[in-house]
């Protein structure tokens, strides 16, 4: 679904995040990218939505080369992008209209994409929100209301970025939960080591621009200390 | 920052379709602000109580209100008596106030709050997110209820933001003065604000892109005018046209 070929970017002040990246995302996998602070994985995330352009290399999105803002705009119907920050995500003054906001850019009928959003809201145990006002909600709220308001628009792929930042334990274990159950294609990015095992097959780390596959998140799970993202500071629950 | 307090209730106004209330709120204001004599003004002001009277607002929330208003009226009546040419009544020290003065200075605060309140009740009781669909309803244009609604909605994260760069100023033992560092760190403080607020603005519009936005709002919300909604519309037509009617009547005599 994605293919990346020696991908760069650098920034107007002539700071280069990532270089010569290769990056592939076959159908069916659940992948996790973890990485420092500033280590370029928001960046890699906005080059997928066209958000950002690569200075160099070639980015491919089911199968098609995508570079002007027209390809995108196709892409983008097809894959849905969680935001770090859920105040960001969610603009609505009410949940539904948010929830909707997606499936109504997709042309379906005020009536219909009430009932996609009702249908949505109700899987994330989110019933009853409906009418509430988003900037209201607490923390862990929004973000699952955000997840929502991508879902709702039925993407092939799901791209989460930080999707844990600033929640509590019980929120990040609904939306553990919420994503074991999704049967699509998704890449988080996270610095959460713990988090990323529970919710992926596969880590790959991002270094000096590039990124660097780890191996099978079970594998890296149960032995000590030695993988390859020794250094990032966890803790293991066993 | 936005509290809201008279959105909420199940009053006749409550229950009335937003897109009414609106449009009645302007049909109305409108021409009371236009009317000179004072039996239309009177009217009026008992029909701005009548329709406040139905929806039955919060008394205390209510008087806060019109304090706040009748407060910079006070100021009005300060001035105004004493600048109008025309007959003296009274003299304080070199200042004398003028019949037309003070028929003037009445004439401005019955009509404001007449107004005022007839916008209380018909608009302050619906959320800002409906009287922003209703106002798309009736064909504002887009750009002004976009404007209206993201300001609603951002409103309250910019003075989140803005709390925690003063906590963060705070913290570090800032105390205002009247000196230059007062002054450049209220500067940068704006300034960081503005900053943040368009970065801010960024990123929304590129979650907006993400989820399929090309630049044209879809409305959800689909209104069902009902009888409540047409008894009240042909009521207030009858209200504006006997002000109307009795402002004429009044000036051809």
């Amino acid at each position: 679904m994605i293919q990346l070929k020696g991908v760069g970017f650098s920034y107007g002040d002539g700071r280069a995040v990532l270089s010569s990246l290769d990056f592939t995302l076959l159908k069916g996998q659940r992948v996790g990218l973890i990485g420092f602070n500033g280590s370029g994985k928001t960046t890699l995330l906005h080059i997928l939505m066209g958000l950002l352009r690569p200075s160099a290399g070639v980015v491919r999105l089911f199968g098609k080369t995508v570079s002007k803002e027209k390809d995108f705009v196709e892409a983008r119907r097809r894959i849905g992008f969680v935001f770090q920050n859920a105040d960001d995500q969610l603009f609505s003054p009410t949940v539904i209209e948010d929830v909707a906001f997606g499936v109504l850019n997709q042309g379906k009928s005020p009536n219909e994409a009430r009932g996609i959003a009702i249908e949505t809201l109700e899987k994330l145990n989110l019933k009853g929100f409906e009418d509430r006002l988003t900037h209201r909600l607490s923390g862990g709220e929004k973000k699952l209301v955000s997840l929502a308001t991508v879902l709702a628009c039925r993407p092939e792929l799901l791209l989460l970025d930080e999707p844990t930042t600033g929640l509590d334990l019980e929120t990040c274990g609904r939306i553990i939960e919420f994503l074991n159950e999704l049967s699509i294609t998704y890449l988080i990015v996270s610095h959460e080591y713990d988090f990323l095992v529970k919710t992926t097959r596969e880590i790959y780390s991002i270094q000096k621009g590039a990124v660097v596959y780890n191996g099978d998140s079970s594998i890296l799970h149960s032995h000590y200390h030695a993988h390859p993202t020794g250094d990032i500071l966890h803790h293991h629950e066993q | 920052m936005i509290e809201e307090v008279f959105a909420t209730g199940d009053s006749l106004m409550h229950r009335l379709d937003p897109r009414v209330r609106i449009l009645a709120a302007l049909a109305y204001s409108i021409p009371v602000a236009l009317v000179s004599r004072p039996i239309p003004m009177i009217l009026a002001l008992v029909l701005s109580i009548l329709i406040t009277a139905l929806a039955r607002l919060q008394v205390k929330a209510l008087f806060k209100r019109l304090i706040v208003v009748n407060s910079i009226i006070l100021l009005f009546w300060i001035v105004v008596p004493f600048t109008f040419d025309g007959e003296t009544i009274f003299e304080i020290g070199p200042l004398a106030a003028t019949r037309e003065g003070i028929i003037y200075a009445a004439s401005v605060t019955i009509k404001s709050n007449a107004i005022f309140l007839a916008f209380l009740a018909l608009v302050a009781t619906m959320p800002v997110a409906a009287a922003g669909h209703a106002m798309q309803g009736l064909g504002f244009p887009v750009k002004v209820v976009t404007l209206l609604l993201l300001t609603y909605r951002y409103v309250f994260v910019i003075e989140e933001e803005y709390n925690r760069l003063l906590r963060a100023i705070r913290i570090r033992g800032f105390k205002a003065r009247t000196s230059l560092h007062t002054y450049r760190t209220y500067a940068y403080l704006i300034g960081m604000l503005f900053v943040r607020s368009w970065d801010r603005a960024e990123r929304v519009h590129q979650a907006m892109k993400c989820r399929g936005f090309e630049g044209k709002f879809y409305c959800l919300t689909q209104y069902r005018v009902s009888l409540e909604d047409i008894f009240f519309s042909v009521a207030m037509s009858v209200g504006v046209c006997a002000i109307g009617m009795t402002e004429w009547m009044i000036a051809i005599h």
